[in-house]
C-alpha cells in the first residue's frame, strides 16, 4: 500500500528541476525520505527507493554505500524490474571492501543459472564490474557453462566477463580457455569481436603464448568485413609481430589491402599504426602507411591532422625521409589553431633526431622550425612546458644544430627559465657547463650570446653544480680570447661568484669541522688549486684594453690575493676574525640574493624623488664647467665645428641627424644624447646588426662540435613519458603585468601587434616553405630580429 | 608450415599450452579496459550520465567529473575531439547541448571510440525518437540500460542497433507485463490483507 504514494524516480527528477530551495536541503530531504522508505519490507517501495537514491549518487555524488545490504535484498526479487534496479545500484556502489558482497554470491549464481537470458546478462553485467577474487573463482563453472550455451546473446556476454575473471581468478584459464579458442571459428560477428577482444588483452601481456593462435586470427584479417572485429585483429597482429618477425611478411600484404580498400577511417589508422610500429622494416608496407598519413595530414578534420602527427611521429625515428616528405604539412601544424594539433606537432620534431634532420634539410628550413619550437613553448610564460629538464636539454640540442642562428633567442630563454623556474636551475647548470666546456662554440659567433647566458647561469646558480672545479676551468679556457670583451666580463664576474662560493664552503666546512652541508667538499689543496687556476686564468685580464674586462679581472685577482694569505695559515681559520672569511661571507650574502623576473612596467612603478629634474636643460653646466671640459674629436659627426658640450648645441645636430637617418627615433633629448654618446664609444655597445663589421672571422670559420654533444641529452620524447604527465609541474614565477613576449620584435613593437605577429610568423614560414626563391632574397636582405 | 601450425592445434598440445600460460601469469594480471568510463555532461556542466568501468571511489569520481568538466567545456567549437588528461585520452563529441565524454587508454583507437559515441547516440535517437537532453534527464535509467547493451566490461559488445533496440524492447515488455499483473487489483488486495 505504501508505494502508491511513493514519490518515484520521475516525481523526484521533477521535483528537482522545479525546487525553489536550494540543491542541497532539496537532496538531503530527498535522502531522509529514501533512508525511511528504504527500510520497508514491500519490495516495491524498497525498490523505488534504491532506485531514487541510485540516481542521487550517480548525478549528484551522494554517497549511497549505507545501502549496500538493501541492494542485496532488492537483488533477490523475483521480478525482472526489482532485479534490474538491485543489479544496478550494486554495479554502481559496491567495491572490493564492500562488507555484503559475499552476500551476492549465491543470488548471482542463481541468476546466471536461469533461462531468462535477460536475467542472465545482469548477473554478467554485474560480475564484469564487481567481481573479487572469491566471486570469480565460485562462479568460474557457471561462466563456463555460458561460454558454451546455445544462446548467442548470452555466449556475447559470457565473452566479454571472461577477462575480469581470468583478472581476479587466474586458475579459470585452465577451465575456460578451451571454449574460447572454439568461438574463434564462430560465424557470429559480436562473439568473434568478443572473442578477438578477449585475445587482444592476453597477447599484450603474452604474447608468445598466443602465437600458436595466429594461423587462426590470420584466417580473420583476411575474411573479416567487420571493421570492429578488424581493428582487435591488428592490435593483436602488432604485438605478435613483435615476438615473431616471420608474421610481420606475411601479415604486410593483407594489412596493405585493407588500407587501400576501405573507406572507414578507423580501420585506416590503425592499420597505419600496426604498420610504423610493428612492421617497419617492410617497405612496402611503410610506403603505403606514409601516404595514408599525408592524406590525413592536409585533410581538414583536426582529428585526422591530430592522429596524422601521432603516426607520424611513431614512424619518425626509423623512416625520417617520412617527416621530410610531409615537412610542409608538419610546420603548417605547428601554427594550427588547435592546440592539441599544436603540441603534438612539436612533440614529432622534438622526438626526432634533429641534427639528422637539419643536416639533410636546408638551413632556412631548419631555423624556421627552432624559431616556432621557441615561440610556441615560451608563450605565456611556457605554459605549455610540463617537464623543464626537458626543455633546457632542448634548448642545448638546438645550440648545436649547425646554422643555428637563433643565438639571442635561446640566450633569453636560459637566463628567463632560470630566473622564473627554480627546480630546472640544475638542469641548466649541467647543460650550461657542456655549453661552455666545448671549444667549438667559442668560434661560432652566432652561439656567444648563448654562451653569455650560460656563463652568468652557471655563476648565478653555482650551488647545483656537480664540479665547480671544471665549471672554473670552462670559463677560463684560453680560447675564450675568441669571445668580444662584454661576454668576457660576464666570464669574469661568473668566475667570481664561483670563487666567492667555494671559498664559503671551504671555510664553512673548516669552522664546523665535521660534515658541511653542501655537497661539494673542499681540501686544502683542492681549494688552493683552484684559486691559482683562476688567478693563472685571470692574470692576463688584468692588462686588457677593455675597461670593463680589465676591472673585473683586478677585482678577481685582489679577492684572490686577500684570500690565498688567509688560506695559507689554515690555523687561523678556527676562529672568524680571518679578514678572508668576513669578506667572502658578506659577497656569498650579495650573490644569495635572488634575481627575479622583471616588469615591463617596472621602471614605471619608481616614483620620482622631489627635485630630481630629468628634463631640463643643462645648459648651466657650461658656464661651470667648459673651462674644464676638451672637447672631444669625432669622426662621425659631419660638421667640422668644434663640438661643444651643451646639450642645446647637440640637440639641434641631433635632431637634423635623426630626421635623416632611417631610424624613426622621435627627437626626444634622452635618445638624440644617446646616439651621440654611442657614436663616440661605438665599440662597447652590443651589436644589434648580426653583420657587423667588428666581429670576429667569419661566420662559417669554425670546426665542427666534438662527442661533447653527448654530454647534453635529450631523450626522444617515449609513450613512457607521456604517462609522467602525473609528476607535478615545476613552479613558474609569472609576473602579474609586464610580462612580455620577446619573440621576433623590431624596436617599437606594442602589444597589440605582438599578436598580428605570430599569424604574419605563421605566413611567413609557409611562404618561406613554399617558395624557396623568396627564401633566398629575404636571406640576402638580412633576417629581422 | 600449415601442418604445422595444424597440428599444433591438436588437443593433446593444448594441455602443455594452458599450463605454460597459467605459469606464465602473475597472480593479478591487470588487464587493461579500453573504455575507463562514460561522461555526459551538458553545456552548463551539468551531469547526466555516468559509468564507471574501472576502480574510482566516490570522492575521485566527483573530482574527476569536476576536472574533466572544466577541461572539455572549454574546448572550441573546431578543435579535434581527443584530449590528453592525466595520462589518459577523452574523446568527446558534442551532440546539441550535450557533450558525450569516453575516457580510453594511450594505445586505444580513437577513431574506434568516437564511432562507438555516434553508434551510442543513434541507438538513443532510435529508442526516444529525436532523442533530446530532456528525455535522458528523465529517462536516465533507460540511457544506463541501454548502455549496459552496448558496452560490457569497458568494451563494445554488440554492434548491430537494431539488436540494441530489439533486446531493449524485449525487456522492456518483461518489466511491463509484470507491472500489469502486479497492478491488478486482485493483487493490490491480496498485498493489503497480508
Amino acid at each position: 500500500m505504501d508505494n502508491m504514494f511513493q514519490r518515484s524516480l520521475e516525481d523526484l527528477i521533477k521535483g528537482f528541476r522545479l525546487q525553489l530551495l536550494g540543491e542541497s536541503s532539496f537532496i538531503s530531504r530527498a535522502l531522509e525520505e529514501i533512508r525511511r522508505e528504504i527500510k520497508a519490507t514491500d519490495l516495491s517501495t524498497k525498490s523505488t527507493a534504491l532506485h531514487k537514491l541510485s540516481y542521487l549518487a550517480a548525478i549528484h555524488g551522494v554517497d549511497m554505500s549505507w545501502a549496500a545490504f538493501h541492494a542485496v535484498e532488492v537483488v533477490s526479487s523475483s521480478r525482472f524490474h526489482h532485479k534490474r534496479i538491485g543489479y544496478q545500484a550494486i554495479t554502481q556502489s559496491f567495491h572490493d571492501q564492500t562488507s555484503v558482497l559475499l552476500l551476492i554470491t549465491n543470488q548471482l549464481r542463481k541468476d546466471l543459472n536461469s533461462v531468462n537470458e535477460y536475467e542472465v546478462s545482469l548477473g554478467l553485467e554485474c560480475l564484469s564490474r564487481i567481481g573479487t577474487h572469491d566471486l570469480a573463482r565460485d562462479l568460474s563453472p557457471e561462466v563456463f557453462t555460458l561460454l558454451g550455451s546455445s544462446k548467442s546473446f548470452v555466449r556475447k556476454k559470457a565473452t566479454g566477463v571472461v577477462l575480469r575473471v581470468f583478472d581476479k581468478y587466474p586458475d579459470a584459464v585452465k577451465v575456460c580457455f578451451k571454449r574460447l579458442v572454439e568461438n574463434l571459428e564462430t560465424s557470429d560477428p559480436q562473439i568473434l569481436s568478443a572473442v578477438v577482444g578477449v585475445f587482444c588483452e592476453l597477447a599484450s601481456k603474452d604474447p608468445s603464448s598466443c602465437l600458436p593462435l595466429a594461423p587462426e586470427f590470420f584466417k580473420i584479417l583476411i575474411e573479416s568485413r567487420n571493421n570492429w572485429v578488424l581493428i582487435k585483429v591488428l592490435k593483436i597482429f602488432a604485438k605478435l609481430a613483435s615476438v615473431e618477425p616471420r608474421l610481420g611478411k606475411k601479415v604486410a600484404e593483407p594489412i596493405c589491402e585493407h588500407m587501400k580498400r576501405t573507406v572507414a577511417k578507423s580501420l585506416v589508422f590503425e592499420c597505419v599504426r600496426t604498420v610504423v610500429s610493428s612492421l617497419s622494416d617492410h617497405e612496402a608496407a611503410v610506403k603505403l602507411a606514409v601516404a595514408k598519413i599525408g592524406e590525413f595530414l592536409v585533410e581538414d578534420d583536426p582529428n585526422l591532422k591530430y592522429l596524422g602527427l601521432h603516426a607520424l611521429s611513431i614512424a619518425a625515428p626509423k623512416h625520417l625521409w617520412a617527416v621530410l616528405e610531409n615537412k610542409e604539412a608538419v610546420v603548417k601544424a605547428l601554427s594550427d589553431e588547435d592546440p592539441n594539433v599544436k603540441l603534438e606537432a612539436l612533440h614529432l620534431l622534438m622526438a626526432m633526431d634533429s641534427y639528422e634532420l637539419c643536416a639533410k634539410s636546408d638551413p632556412l628550413f631548419c631555423n624556421e622550425i627552432i624559431i616556432s619550437v621557441l615561440s610556441v613553448c615560451s608563450r605565456n610564460a611556457y605554459e605549455i612546458i610540463v617537464d623543464f629538464n626537458w626543455y633546457v636539454s632542448l634548448l642545448g640540442e638546438m645550440t648545436r644544430i649547425p646554422n643555428c642562428q637563433r643565438g639571442e633567442e635561446i640566450e633569453h630563454q636560459l637566463i628567463d627559465i632560470g630566473m622564473r623556474v627554480g627546480d630546472a636551475r640544475p638542469q641548466l647548470v649541467r647543460v650550461s657547463w657542456a655549453l661552455l666546456i666545448d671549444p667549438a662554440m667559442l668560434g661560432n659567433l652566432f652561439l656567444h650570446p648563448i654562451l653569455s647566458a650560460a656563463s652568468w647561469v652557471s655563476g648565478e646558480y653555482v650551488e647545483f653544480a656537480k664540479n665547480p672545479y671544471e665549471l672554473v676551468e670552462a670559463l677560463v679556457q684560453p680560447r675564450t680570447d675568441l669571445l668580444p670583451p662584454y661576454i668576457r666580463a660576464i666570464y669574469i664576474h661568473s668566475v667570481f661568484k664561483v670563487l666567492v662560493f667555494c671559498l664559503g664552503s671551504y671555510f664553512s666546512a673548516q669552522e664546523s669541522s665535521s660534515g658541511s652541508s653542501s655537497t661539494v667538499a673542499f681540501t686544502y689543496e683542492s681549494i688552493l688549486n683552484l684559486v691559482n687556476v683562476i688567478e693563472i686564468g685571470v692574470w692576463p685580464l688584468s692588462g686588457a684594453y677593455d675597461v670593463e674586462v680589465q676591472e673585473r679581472a683586478k677585482n678577481v685577482l685582489g679577492f684572490i690575493g686577500m684570500a690565498k694569505q688567509d688560506i695559507a695559515k689554515k690555523v687561523n681559520l678556527q676562529d672568524n676574525e680571518a679578514e678572508a672569511c668576513r669578506v667572502t661571507a658578506f659577497m656569498e650574502d650579495v650573490f644569495s640574493e635572488e634575481l627575479g623576473p622583471i616588469s615591463a612596467n617596472a621602471q614605471e612603478k619608481v616614483f620620482v624623488p622631489d627635485g630630481l629634474e630629468l628634463e631640463e636643460n643643462l645648459g648651466d653646466l657650461e658656464e661651470i664647467c667648459g673651462k674644464f671640459l676638451k672637447p672631444v674629436e669625432s669622426d662621425s659627426v659631419p660638421c667640422a665645428d668644434k663640438i661643444s658640450f651643451s646639450v642645446s648645441n647637440l640637440r639641434i645636430r641631433d635632431q637634423q641627424e635623426a630626421s635623416s637617418s632611417s631610424t624613426s627615433l622621435p627627437p626626444k633629448a634622452s635618445s638624440s644624447l644617446l646616439a651621440e654618446h654611442r657614436k663616440r664609444h661605438g665599440m662597447y655597445y652590443l651589436t644589434s646588426e648580426k653583420n657587423d663589421p667588428d666581429s670576429n672571422g667569419t661566420p662559417n670559420d669554425y670546426p665542427p662540435a666534438n662527442d661533447l654533444a653527448s654530454e647534453i641529452l635529450l631523450d626522444p620524447l617515449d609513450p613512457k613519458r607521456k604517462a609522467k604527465h602525473r609528476k607535478s609541474r615545476p613552479v613558474v614565477v609569472k609576473l602579474d603585468e609586464g610580462d612580455e613576449s620577446r619573440i621576433i620584435t623590431s624596436q617599437a613593437k606594442t602589444k597589440q601587434e605582438s599578436v598580428t605577429d605570430d599569424e604574419s610568423l605563421s605566413r611567413a614560414i609557409q611562404s618561406a616553405l613554399l617558395v624557396n626563391k623568396k627564401g633566398k632574397e629575404r636571406e640576402a636582405k638580412g633576417i629581422q630580429i | 608450415r600449415k601442418l604445422f601450425f595444424s597440428s599444433l592445434l591438436r588437443i593433446g598440445s593444448f594441455i602443455s599450452f594452458f599450463w605454460s600460460f597459467v605459469l606464465r601469469c602473475a597472480p593479478s594480471l591487470n588487464y587493461e579496459i579500453m573504455i575507463h568510463f562514460v561522461l555526459l555532461v551538458s553545456r552548463q556542466g551539468k551531469v547526466r550520465l555516468t559509468k564507471w568501468y574501472s576502480p574510482y571511489t566516490q570522492k575521485e569520481r566527483s573530482k574527476v567529473i569536476r576536472e574533466l568538466s572544466g577541461v572539455i567545456l572549454n574546448r572550441g567549437p573546431k578543435l579535434c575531439n581527443f584530449v590528453e588528461w592525466r595520462g589518459y585520452k577523452v574523446v568527446y563529441k558534442r551532440y546539441a547541448s550535450l557533450y558525450f565524454c569516453m575516457c580510453i587508454d594511450q594505445e586505444d583507437n580513437e577513431l574506434e571510440v568516437l564511432e562507438i559515441i555516434h553508434h551510442y547516440v543513434e541507438i538513443l535517437d532510435r529508442y526516444f525518437g529525436s532523442v533530446c537532453e530532456l528525455d535522458l534527464i528523465f529517462n536516465f535509467h533507460k540511457a544506463y540500460y541501454i548502455l549496459d547493451e552496448l558496452l560490457i566490461a569497458g568494451e563494445l559488445q554488440e554492434s548491430s542497433k537494431k539488436t540494441v533496440a530489439r533486446i531493449i524492447s524485449a525487456q522492456d515488455q518483461m518489466v511491463e507485463a509484470a507491472k500489469e499483473e502486479a497492478g491488478s487489483i486482485s493483487n493490490i488486495i491480496a498485498q493489503a490483507t497480508k
